[in-house]
């Protein structure tokens, strides 16, 4: 490696999680990471020194190329409004809307990078009505445009790299960046909407510990109730992409293990779903079943396992500790 | 007199811009501003009531669980609902895990790297404070970072994951924690105090909670290891105690619910009147001088939400509450305050006033008084009880009030709720007292004030008191106008 690559992370219409999440990184902290990496923050709004003057020296460096920019990192919905000015979000002391400073820096960068669900779609920002007429860099909800076009690519050829969730997965952000650094993440490595495939070829569903209550549809009415979240309290990991329960969140955690639903927040559009914690259903059926699957064998199969539901799972589902332990039938 | 405009302000959770008019060295005003609106309480309107469970927490993603946990608190006022008290218990944990790791955050990476900077090249205690809190490269993240996230475990254990959790519920929390998990709560919690007392305190907790002078204070500082006593030595070589005085009057909503009431009262304090009730019917907010279309000042019960970015009398996005009109500081600072803690009242009695050394003392004294609360409460989860009542129907017309402290101080939600859906819902946060315009009256907000009368000499906004000054309050600029 010859120098470390550059590195411009900005916040635009941010809650600022997803670099909380990421400071969760590492056992020496993230910025032992990153410098492990090969990477060297040129400005975070959240860690680096300078401010002011000095911050916008930086930028200004970068903006007329006497600075590479390597890695080009926003987290945060790109805020259009009012009328598409851009004025909901100006870079402070700079007069600038940050969609100014986006669109002028974002050709510069040999990757750019949206950190979160609210950069790459436009997130919770986007929410109806859209009051900022927000959208992600290259893509609005999931229809592909976004603040870039579908057109742009950055030097290294690359679309916008979308870290999808609400908030990542620390493992998420580190590991996409670092595999950027090291030059090893390719537009095959993009799934169609630019989130990573090395989480987004996963389902949130795949190691959810309440996986035997799904089999057998045994499911909680209740929050805090053991059974599978799907059928009644909106669960959408059997549709989410994320191995979020592959991984562990917060040193053992994850959405569902938590005791609530998955509300899919790696997926464009995420933010117009209306009762999170219920499931739409249409004739008692939930409508939001598993993508792959045909309907008509989900019912059938549903209906089938439910009628062979073991006593223990049917009776757990429905506590919020186990009631019944594992064990051969006695009579 | 000239005029500098200083931004981006960084190092304060989203995005700051100061405006300074500076004659003869001194400031004379300071304006305000918040340059970023996102449009919640808009896009909360029409949702049905417990959606705001998953927007409302998106507002900031460093005190998530607060934004959770006020807008469960408006949603219980709403449903007359009781939580199980397993379920409380565990909200606190979480809620007080949050704070403290927001502390340390801002302690170690927001804050401390302002004395690191060139103009202190000279001063005996620099080399070492430059080691260790150079921004980024300083060897204090290399601990603090990891101690955080190992704390930050206490998520996995009861929120799932953080930030945006939806554990935080009006009946409770959703995860039954076992004896195992119980357990292993307590070890983290153990283990991050052990960290605490060594790198931070440099003193065990109770010894630490014993200093109730400022002579006791200053003996601290000079015979013990640790961040803070090194903090403290700085502060009094560079007199921070004189430094960015806040508008007199202190106010908390109260914190952490017990049986026997909040942990941390609620009230206001001033040097003068000492403790009095804070009557949360006396707020209103002004937006006179913020991106707003004009409306008299208004309870947030009642107020509204509707931008206007070319308002010529504008120069933010965030509107100006104030409590009986007056502007008031909100923070650990003014929690502990009002909970009559005796360290703090003395430090604001020598100073006259909230200072950068008692704000930034005042986060440690609070994390101190904590831990113990958290072993207390991890012990008291009761093994056979439930953690979330079954309360899952709130009424489909009413209205509700969630008011709680989240680390940079009062967090209000309002909502009122038609036919199942949000009819209104309103929004302050601590930063939005803390960092507010100007009021019809032209009373400048709390910062505003701390600003003016600032001597910044040659070095005009580039002087690094303009730094302490704002960053001792904690901004978090994201919740400030949301």
């Amino acid at each position: 490696m010859s120098r470390p690559l550059k590195l411009l992370w900005l916040q635009a219409g941010s809650c600022g999680g997803c670099t909380m999440s990421v400071l969760e990184h590492g056992t020496l902290g993230w910025f032992a990471d990153l410098s492990a990496a090969g990477i060297e923050l040129l400005w975070h709004p959240s860690v680096s020194l300078q401010t002011g003057q000095d911050a916008r020296d930086i930028l200004h460096r970068v903006e007329t190329g006497a600075v590479p920019l390597d890695i080009l990192c926003l987290e945060g919905a790109v805020l259009c409004g009012p009328n598409g000015t851009g004025r909901f979000n100006r870079l402070g002391g700079t007069g600038r809307p940050m969609m100014d400073w986006l669109q002028a820096l974002a050709p510069l960068a040999g990757v750019t990078v949206a950190i979160g669900s609210c950069a790459a779609f436009g997130g919770i920002a986007a929410g109806d009505p859209d009051p900022t007429e927000a959208c992600g860099l290259q893509f609005k909800a999931s229809h592909p445009g976004g603040l870039l076009g579908t057109a742009y690519r950055s030097r290294h050829g690359l679309p916008v790299v979308n870290i999808a969730g609400c908030a990542p997965h620390p493992g998420w952000i580190m590991e996409s960046l670092a595999a950027i650094a090291a030059g090893q993440l390719q537009a095959g490595d993009l799934d169609p909407t630019g989130r990573p495939r090395f989480f987004a070829d996963h389902l949130a569903h795949h190691g959810c510990s309440r996986n035997e209550f799904y089999e057998y549809k045994a499911s909680a009415e209740h929050p805090a109730e053991r059974g599978c979240l799907m059928e009644h309290l909106g669960c959408k990991a059997t549709q989410a992409v994320g191995d979020c329960n592959q991984r562990i969140w917060n040193g053992g955690g994850s959405c569902t293990d938590g005791g609530y639903a998955c509300i899919s927040c790696t997926a464009p559009g995420f933010e117009n779903t209306r009762g999170y914690l219920a499931t739409p259903k249409i004739a008692g059926i939930p409508i939001g079943l598993p993508l792959d699957m045909p309907k008509a064998w989900f019912v059938a199969l549903a209906a089938l396992s439910k009628s062979a539901t073991p006593r223990r799972v049917r009776e757990n589902a429905r506590a919020d500790r186990p009631v019944i332990p594992p064990g051969r039938i006695t009579k | 007199m000239t005029r500098v405009v200083v931004g981006p302000f960084n190092r304060v959770e989203g995005d700051l811009e100061v405006t300074l008019d500076i004659a003869g060295g001194v400031v004379q005003q300071a304006r305000v501003t918040t340059p970023l609106y996102r449009g919640f309480e808009q896009i909360l309107v029409g949702r049905p009531a417990a959606d705001s469970l998953v927007i409302a927490p998106r507002i900031c993603g460093i005190c998530s669980v607060s934004q959770s946990i006020a807008a469960v608190s408006a949603l219980q006022a709403l449903g007359g609902i009781q939580p199980a008290p397993n379920g409380v218990l565990a909200a606190n944990i979480a809620h007080a895990v949050e704070n403290i790791a927001d502390h340390l955050t801002h302690f170690a990476v927001f804050f401390m790297p302002d004395f690191t900077r060139p103009t202190y090249a000279a001063r005996p205690w620099f080399p070492a404070v430059a080691e260790r809190f150079a921004a980024v490269t300083g060897q204090a993240t290399e601990e603090i970072l990891p101690a955080r996230a190992r704390l930050l475990h206490v998520m996995g254990l009861i929120a799932g994951k953080w930030p945006h959790s939806l554990t935080f519920q009006p009946g409770g929390t959703t995860r039954t924690l076992d004896l195992g998990a119980r357990m292993r709560l307590v070890s983290i919690l153990r283990e991050f105090r052990m960290f605490f007392e060594r790198t931070v305190l440099g003193l065990p907790v109770e010894a630490f909670l014993a200093i109730e002078t400022v002579d006791a204070l200053a003996c601290y500082a000079d015979s013990q290891r640790g961040d803070l006593p090194a903090f403290l030595r700085i502060a009094a070589d560079l007199h921070l105690n004189r430094l960015g005085h806040g508008p007199g009057t202190l106010a908390s909503f109260g914190a952490y619910d017990t049986p026997g009431g909040p942990l941390f009262a609620a009230g206001l304090y001033d040097a003068v009147r000492g403790c009095r009730p804070l009557d949360p019917a006396l707020i209103a907010e002004d937006v006179s001088h913020t991106w707003m279309e004009d409306a008299p000042p208004s309870h947030p019960a009642f107020g509204m939400t509707h931008p206007d970015a070319d308002k010529p009398a504008g120069y933010s996005f965030a509107k100006a509450p104030r409590l009986a009109g007056a502007p008031v500081e909100v923070g650990a600072l003014a929690r502990q305050a009002v909970d009559g803690q005796t360290l703090v009242h003395a430090m604001l009695a020598q100073d006259g006033a909230s200072s950068v050394t008692s704000r930034i003392l005042a986060r440690m004294i609070e994390t101190a008084r904590l831990l113990p609360a958290l072993d207390r409460w991890a012990r008291l989860l009761h093994p056979n009880e439930p953690f979330c009542a079954e309360s899952d129907k709130t009424p489909a017309d009413g209205v509700g009030q969630g008011l709680i402290e989240a680390a940079r101080g009062a967090l209000g939600h309002w909502i009122a709720v038609r036919n199942g859906r949000i009819a209104h819902y309103q929004i302050i946060a601590p930063t939005t007292w803390n960092f507010s315009p100007r009021d019809r009256d032209g009373t400048p907000g709390p910062l505003e004030q701390a600003l003016a009368g600032t001597e910044v000499g040659a070095d005009g906004a580039g002087a690094v008191d303009i730094q302490h000054i704002i960053r001792s309050f904690d901004p978090c600029m994201v919740c400030t106008a949301h």
